[in-house]
């Protein structure tokens, strides 16, 4: 803890000394933090920051179900700026996250340190992204004292990921980004040509100490179809924009905890694919059967006899434990068919639900059906007067605003459009 | 003071959404008699067991909560919700019964009605709406999720007559996958003549119950038995186990179930045989297939 004392200050430096080692006790007895009592209370919650004022400086009272409502919106209209015709995405994903472990992820301005908030998040995405992509794999690398390290291959299992992160979070050091990138190059360049290569860098650090011409690792990424993107903690830096500009990735900034975990949370859905940057091809997969209970054999990823359960790979018949796994014998691609269809629904996405007016005269409104179709939840409030709420383009249901975000980001299937039968499919 | 009113809601009580199939088609293939489920149960004897079996779901708790959506084969739709009751409950079984019926007759003329003109075109096994029904059940799940932090625990319970419709796989999976991450069970129950992939699967993922009764004389005494445990006792319980959830795929080309195919990297479409063009997505595959020995340019793990 930095002490006030300046060296020649006489008496008054004294007694600041002496002031602050009863501060200090008092501060250690309270968990060694640098916050008074008080002040500890308002850290976590800055609820004044919440109110708002309208014209004449009377306070506004707070809707958070429509501002909820208004900034998935905004989300969702972003993400379908080219309209709704089906644009191609890439599946099939190869990822390496890159973490900051330098000096400057010690920071506290993230609570508890900018290194734990990006540990904490980078895990709860790792398991997002596999959620959405079961196909894809995930390594992880770390720029630590000015050089970059592979904390763990690419894999297709959270877990050991997250384990293996967990257990190394010290930071020191300068951040080179041109390390992170030429480490990066080198492991994606061995990936198959059909999938898709990216790198997702958490930058907590202002500059960027490099060995040699940074320029020229971008070019090379650029030549190798890597797609790079960045969030940063600090501020923007022109050579990170630069990079995902020329990369064709994104790159945003967090201002605070819960705007750097949604920025990371985007990076989870798969992105619209580059032509050029992965060739088509087909992959051989094997789809093996759920073995029979008690069965004994010995699986191949433990090396022990295991009993019952367990998949059988159709080309080598070696025994696995999970799934999606590549068979460590012959190397084929084991999924099962609820892993392929997890990914259709990046392929076949609800159309964005259309705004109902409540502001049409009440004799119109009344038209309007009184219930949610999704939920049954009333419509209507303050007698007549209908809530705000949305209606499918194709169905012509009403649905409420929970629902709509619902079924955007977690259901992808329209109730109502799926209560009729499709005609002539 | 008195103390507000607080529901206390301990471990076993719970949110059964059924999700009824009236597949027309279905009930009446038992009039001419025969081995078809139908003629040991046509559908008055088979709400015989059903409605016993809501009410006695009443009956366990007092703070269980009972909602009924029918699938048909043109609409789906909510029938009874026994949380709209008023605050004494219209506990009276046979208001409740009478209730049931009552809606689930307006339902089926309703469902006739909108089918109108296109019933000839449709051939002898048609499936019932069931992506329809889930996506409902699982809109009304998420709205008690949202009613506060105590809560009953939700699950759904699937009464199936009518065979799996392999237009509705894409819509029945994605139901599937977003029950899995609110966990909430989805039970099985088909009387149906075939057993029913999709909620075979759809039980495994979730964690519910899969069961077929081989007697459907005593349907009451499956569902009481298995489905109506609620999901704290179920780690007590020796409950059916899944015989073999068949995860294969199917070939998009032939529709034969394989375990060895090509997936296609751009729109993961499933063939059996090496092709030069995928037929959903249209892209050109350049590279001949390539040999099994030649993996070794792929990433293995260590």
């Amino acid at each position: 803890m930095a002490r006030g004392g300046s060296g020649g200050s006489g008496h008054k430096g004294d007694e600041r000394t002496k002031n602050e080692e009863e501060d200090d006790e008092e501060d250690e007895e309270n968990g060694g933090r640098d916050l008074e009592a008080w002040e500890r209370a308002y850290a976590d919650e800055r609820s004044w920051e919440d109110l708002q004022e309208d014209e004449s400086g009377l306070l506004r009272p707070i809707d958070t179900k429509t501002i909820a409502h208004a900034q998935y919106r905004r989300r969702l209209l972003q993400r379908s700026v080219h309209g709704t015709s089906r644009i191609q995405k890439g599946l099939i994903r190869y990822l390496y996250v890159v973490i900051d472990l330098s000096r400057a992820a010690s920071e506290t301005d993230y609570h508890p340190s900018r290194m734990s908030v990006v540990a904490k998040c980078a895990g709860t995405f790792i398991r997002e992204f596999f959620d959405q992509n079961p196909l894809s794999h995930v390594g992880l690398v770390t720029i630590k004292d000015g050089v970059s390290q592979c904390l763990t291959e690419l894999g297709g299992c959270p877990d050991s990921q997250i384990k293996a992160l967990m257990g190394k979070l010290e930071c020191s050091g300068d951040a080179s980004l041109q390390n992170a990138l030429d480490l990066v190059h080198g492991y994606l360049s061995q990936v198959p040509s059909y999938g898709h290569r990216e790198v997702l860098i958490l930058y907590s650090a202002l500059n960027t100490c490099d060995p040699g011409d940074i320029m020229e690792t971008i070019k090379h990424c650029k030549k190798a179809k890597i797609r790079c993107s960045i969030v940063g903690l600090s501020a923007e830096i022109y050579i990170c924009k630069h990079l995902c500009e020329e990369t064709g990735g994104l790159y945003s900034v967090a201002l605070d905890e819960p705007h750097f975990k949604e920025l990371l949370l985007e990076y989870a859905p798969p992105p619209p694919a580059i032509a050029e940057y992965a060739i088509a091809n087909l992959i051989k997969m094997g789809f093996p059967q759920r073995g029979a209970e008690g069965a004994l054999s010995i699986c191949s990823c433990h090396r022990e006899a295991k009993i019952g359960g367990g998949y059988t790979c159709p080309r080598c018949k070696a025994r696995v434990c999970e799934l999606p796994l590549e068979c460590r014998i012959c190397g084929l691609t084991l999924v099962s068919s609820p892993h392929l269809a997890r990914s259709y629904h990046h392929l076949f996405p609800v159309t964005p639900f259309n705004d109902v007016s409540h502001t049409l005269p009440i004799r119109l409104q009344q038209k309007f059906p009184q219930n949610c179709f999704g939920c049954q939840q009333s419509l209507i409030s303050h007698g007549s007067k209908s809530n705000p709420h949305v209606s499918c383009p194709k169905c012509s249901q009403h649905f409420c605003l929970d629902c709509d975000i619902y079924i955007h980001e977690s259901l992808h299937n329209c109730p109502g459009c799926e209560s009729q039968r499709q005609q002539g499919t | 003071m008195a103390s507000a009113p607080s529901k206390l809601y301990s471990d076993d009580v719970s949110l059964v959404v059924v999700l009824l199939d009236a597949n027309p088609f279905f009930w009446a293939a038992g009039a001419g008699g025969g081995n078809h489920p139908a003629a040991t149960l046509p559908f008055s004897k088979f709400l015989d067991h059903v409605i016993p079996f809501l009410n006695s779901l009443l009956l366990m708790n007092q703070l269980n909560q009972v909602v009924l959506i029918a699938t048909g084969i043109n609409t789906c739709g909510y029938i009874y919700d026994s949380g709209n009751g008023g605050p004494e409950g219209s506990d009276n079984v046979s208001e409740i019964s009478s209730e049931i019926l009552l809606r689930l007759e307006e339902f089926v003329c309703k469902d006739r009605k909108i089918g109108k003109g296109t019933e000839r075109a449709m051939g002898g096994s048609v499936s019932s709406l069931l992506s329809g029904s889930l996506s409902l059940a699982l809109c009304y799940v998420q709205k008690v999720f949202r009613s506060g932090a105590i809560h009953p625990q939700p699950r759904i319970l699937c009464l199936q007559a009518s065979p799996d419709g392999p237009e509705q796989y894409v819509a029945v999976m994605n139901a599937i996958f977003s029950a899995q991450r609110s966990m909430v069970p989805i039970d099985s129950c088909v009387v149906g003549v075939q057993h029913s992939a999709f909620l075979q699967q759809a039980s495994y993922i979730t964690g519910g119950i899969y069961l077929k009764p081989p007697q459907l004389d005593g349907l009451f005494q499956y569902l009481a038995a298995v489905f109506a445990t609620d999901l704290q006792s179920r780690n007590f319980l020796q409950l059916p186990k899944p015989a073999g959830v068949d995860f294969r795929a199917s070939c998009f080309c032939h529709k034969k179930t394989i375990d060895m195919g090509y997936v296609c990297s751009v729109c993961l479409s499933i063939f059996c045989q090496h092709q030069r063009k995928c037929s959903t997505c249209g892209s050109e595959f350049n590279q001949a297939p390539r040999e099994p020995n030649s993996a070794s340019d792929t990433i293995r793990k260590a």
